[in-house]
């Protein structure tokens, strides 16, 4: 029969002395997880050094380094049972220089047990653990106050750490939250109740550690599945492989998948034992869709109707882990999920003095620091908040030149600003700090002065095949002609160059249009007619370029041609290819295409002939004071 | 449906998650294959974890010549039915030395045959990662051995120097000459392999169960009489004894010793396992020169 014992991790912290090993070694004695021979070795190396009693805490500190130093300085992992429960524990160093490593132990914990001195109380370290932990979302603390012995097992010696305790965890967030008064030494109240203590009428250690309950605890509603390979054993199968991060999947649901946006259904879930009719999370399993979609290696599928957020831009909680302090704009290498990215700190908001919970400002964070950032990534990740689903909240940074992991990342969330929330406009799409930058070399006013017009940026869209290009590259000769600044930006100009790396999914297009947008802010500035001829389907897209601009500076035309005149015209035999699914995610035939809502012009270039058009677009232009009549 | 696991399948489901990771972020990975129980284990674990497909690495052993003949044989057996390519490596010119615990010393023995035939065996197959069966319970400095841990150029372990682990973001990014070690089963015990392996109905080498054997004890320890075992073969007849017992982990004839057990099924194993009053590696010859001897050995490459 399969044991249905559940699996608690635990992470342990405590200052220096606290008596945190002997704590340790006595749960793992008591529990008779500790064998003859490593007793008998531990009590061998006691009675050399002089040590009346056996060392419990040499069990633990497995390291020479940190037996000669009698200091823990690494994270150490530890395991026991008990007829209840399996027990990973963590064992974390408490000196303030190993912040770093208390975060890697608490990182995969679902409880924690705070180790307090009686004699000293809270300390510092005892503050800057209760704010690790909660930032970290354990949501079960247990303050063990040890020692009691040496405070002759004092009532109010107990109260008094457990109000200070209560008063600072008031300002954070831990759900719950227990203590115990103990002695490491003498074995009270950790797996036997004390009758040294009877005023205490709560439970022994072993007792609490094995009653929490934390399966409930796990995500159940949003389902993500990070792809971590493609399994391809022949061509008639294609299966997507990956532990699933939370949530539960069944056979013949809709999902889509990032961040392509493709959507199908699941058709089986399989694994080595059988297929499953459901799957939740923790579990490792493979994945086969109803449809040949492109998946790979860093896709997430997810539920068509409960999406993650898609982003570049972040809003984190880091805990900086290298000596070398953190660089803002140096690119960094970004693990979240299966996905690895380019990324760059735009900003530092503050750094947490973890002692006093106060924001500071900061232009760096050093080892050990932790504080709310800005972060850029290359590519869109799709990511949940930390607080709702710390498995696809979590990211670490990487130095591309060291290879090592010098940071530990929390996302709040995307990054906004005032304006976000003040607009209704775009407040979903990624923004641009500012309009334009506050102060240009030579101001705009003055080139527009000497150039006898405006800037403009005049944006076509439309299917392919709707006369963007033909209308665009028209006026543009008719404004050269009459003496002015201009520039054209054609889509398959900047895809052969600036964009060359990106491809034609949802997020790739949304890519390209930022890119062109930001292309069409910098000729702007420089005082030019800027005309874009893009197709840009999407219209998010479009909203965000219009959002780089004042508003007189952006004008969107709607190239309208009904789809069956561009499939006639199709000039590059593109609808050709795309109607026998030679070309994929076609806008028009496989990919959707969104018209403007209220674009300043509507060009029916199906009904009107090109000069016709020519003359209504100069018109506009002098209607709008953007050329002189 | 209640959303439980039990913490056997969260430890499979752990493992399986890992050894994705590395075949999907490695070019060259290789299965270090012990022929022991973790081993045994650490083979089912992976031909779940690509499910339908066969796990995209190959099987490697590294033979010093002085295992039990019933590893062999169950070697052989066990990779032909698993249809995995399995790779033997031996440190030839040693071996052809008669490099010996007892004639060379157990330290410098393990570094030639174990140790030196790993690194070079690395080395010839190009392999940048080497998955190991190895569990942070078995011995005080594996402890703190992380999942993904680094070799430097010469294979060895700064155990000072460590990458912090996070969640389950594993960093596996690698520097020229630098490979990595990797241990999907860290988090699992000795208790676990066997409930795993009753549960999974994996085989194991069957000297693992008790069985009468001819014996002698040497600083307590009991030495089974196998070819090999001894340095002259000549045991006087009233040294030997007849005892039932059975090797708790496998490793070379003359370093292995076996425990009196009379064990003779996995449910017999589990409960003894779980009754167990010392740990696993007592018999192990290795780990007994010194205090910190395995540290010294994984700083050195040994697994």
């Amino acid at each position: 029969m399969e044991s249905t014992k559940s699996l608690l991790r635990i992470v342990t912290t405590g200052s220096v002395d606290d008596g945190k090993s002997t704590l340790m070694g006595r749960l793992l004695y008591e529990t008779r997880s500790i064998f003859e021979d490593q007793f008998e070795s531990i009590r061998k190396t006691s009675q050399r050094r002089g040590q009346s009693e056996v060392d419990l805490s040499l069990l633990l500190d497995g390291l020479a380094a940190e037996r000669e130093q009698a200091i823990t300085i690494d994270v150490a992992y530890r395991y026991f049972e008990t007829s209840e429960r399996k027990f990973i524990l963590a064992d974390c160093p408490g000196h303030v220089q190993y912040t770093r490593n208390m975060v890697t132990g608490a990182s995969n914990a679902d409880c924690a047990i705070v180790l307090i001195d009686a004699r000293n109380g809270m300390v510092t370290q005892s503050r800057r653990h209760a704010f690790i932990l909660s930032l970290l979302q354990i949501r079960h603390i247990i303050v063990v106050i040890n020692k009691m012995d040496l405070m002759d097992y004092s009532q109010s010696v107990f109260d008094h750490i457990k109000d200070d305790y209560l008063d600072f965890s008031e300002k954070l967030e831990i759900p719950d939250l227990t203590f115990i008064p103990v002695s490491a030494l003498n074995g009270d109240n950790v797996t036997r109740l004390s009758s040294e203590m009877p005023w205490y009428s709560g439970p022994t250690l072993l007792q609490h550690l094995e009653s929490i309950r934390v399966q409930s605890e796990h995500n159940r509603v949003d389902f993500r599945f990070p792809v971590q390979c493609v399994i391809r054993p022949n061509l008639d199968f294609r299966g997507f492989a990956g532990r699933i991060a939370s949530g539960t999947i069944r056979p013949g649901e809709e999902i889509a998948v990032l961040p392509s946006g493709r959507t199908s259904i699941v058709k089986t879930i399989e694994t080595y034992d059988g297929p499953l009719q459901e799957a939740f999370a923790p579990q490792s399993i493979l994945i086969t869709l109803e449809d040949e979609i492109d998946v790979s290696r860093g896709c997430m599928i997810v539920r068509r109707k409960n999406l993650p957020h898609v982003g570049h831009r972040l809003e984190a909680t880091i805990c900086w882990m290298d000596d070398i302090p953190l660089q803002p704009g140096k690119p960094y290498l970004l693990k979240h999920t299966t996905n690895t990215v380019k990324a760059f700190v735009s900003e530092i908001v503050y750094r947490f003095d973890v002692d006093t919970l106060h924001r500071k400002p900061a232009s760096t964070l050093e080892l050990n620091d932790i504080g709310k950032v800005e972060i850029q990534t290359t590519l869109p990740i799709f990511f949940d908040p930390y607080k709702l689903n710390p498995s696809t909240g979590s990211f670490i940074l990487i130095d591309q030149l060291t290879n090592k992991t010098i940071g530990a990342g929390l996302i709040r969330g995307e990054t906004t600003t005032l304006e976000d929330v003040t607009s209704n406009e775009n407040s979903s799409q990624r923004k641009s700090p500012n309009i334009l930058p506050a102060k240009l070399n030579i101001p705009m006013e003055t080139r527009e002065t000497r150039n006898g017009h405006r800037a403009a940026v005049l944006w076509f869209t439309g299917l392919s095949g709707s006369g963007k290009s033909t209308l665009g590259r028209a006026l543009e000769t008719a404004l050269y002609e009459r003496g002015c600044q201009t520039m054209l930006l054609d889509g398959d100009q900047l895809r052969q160059g600036l964009c060359g790396d990106l491809g034609f999914s949802i997020a790739d297009r949304s890519e390209n249009i930022r890119r062109a947008g930001e292309v069409a802010k910098l000729f702007y500035t420089s005082g030019h007619i800027t005309i874009c001829t893009f197709i840009s389907p999407i219209a998010k897209d479009r909203d965000f370029v219009r959002s780089l601009f004042p508003s007189d500076g952006f004008h969107e035309f709607y190239v309208n041609c009904p789809l069956d005149v561009c499939i006639q015209r199709d000039p590059n035999q593109l609808y050709q290819n795309a109607l026998i699914g030679n070309i994929k995610d076609f806008t028009g035939i496989a990919s959707v295409y969104e018209p403007p809502a209220k674009p300043e012009m509507d060009l029916r270039t199906d009904v009107d002939k090109m000069d016709i058009q020519i003359e209504n677009l100069l018109n506009y232009l002098e209607s709008h004071f953007i050329i002189k009549s | 449906m209640t959303y439980n696991l039990s913490y056997l399948r969260n430890l499979e489901s752990e493992s399986i998650h890992i050894l994705r990771e590395v075949a999907a972020e490695f070019q060259h990975p290789v299965m270090l294959y012990s022929v022991g129980k973790d081993s045994s284990v650490l083979v089912r674990l992976a031909l779940k974890a690509f499910y339908p497909g066969k796990p995209p690495f190959p099987l490697m052993h590294v033979d010093t010549g002085y295992k039990f003949p019933e590893m062999y044989t169950f070697r052989d057996a066990f990779c032909k039915s698993i249809d995995i390519r399995l790779i033997i490596e031996r440190n030839e010119p040693w071996i052809a030395k008669g490099c010996h615990p007892l004639k060379d010393g157990v330290d410098s023995c393990c570094s030639r045959l174990k140790t030196g035939a790993l690194l070079d065996a690395i080395r010839k197959h190009n392999f940048n990662a080497a998955i190991g069966g190895a569990r942070r319970e078995e011995e005080k400095s594996r402890a703190k051995e992380r999942v993904f841990s680094i070799r430097d150029a010469h294979g060895q372990w700064d155990p000072k120097n460590q990458r912090p682990e996070l969640w389950s973001l594993y960093n596996t990014c690698l520097s020229e000459g630098e490979s990595v070690r990797v241990f999907p089963l860290s988090n699992w015990t000795e208790l676990d392999i066997w409930q795993y392996i009753k549960l999974e109905s994996i085989p194991v080498v069957p000297i693992y169960f008790a069985k009468e054997r001819k014996v002698i004890r040497r600083n307590g320890i009991l030495i089974p009489i196998y070819a090999g075992a001894t340095l002259d073969d000549q045991v006087s007849e009233d040294e030997t004894e007849l005892i039932s017992c059975r090797f708790r982990s496998l490793g070379c004839i003359p370093c292995t010793g076996a425990v009196e057990s009379k064990a003779t099924t996995i449910d017999d194993i589990i409960e003894e396992v779980a009754a167990a009053r010392k740990s696993e590696r007592e018999n192990r010859i290795i780990d007994l020169t010194g205090d910190a001897s395995m540290e010294q050995k994984k700083k050195e490459g040994y697994f």
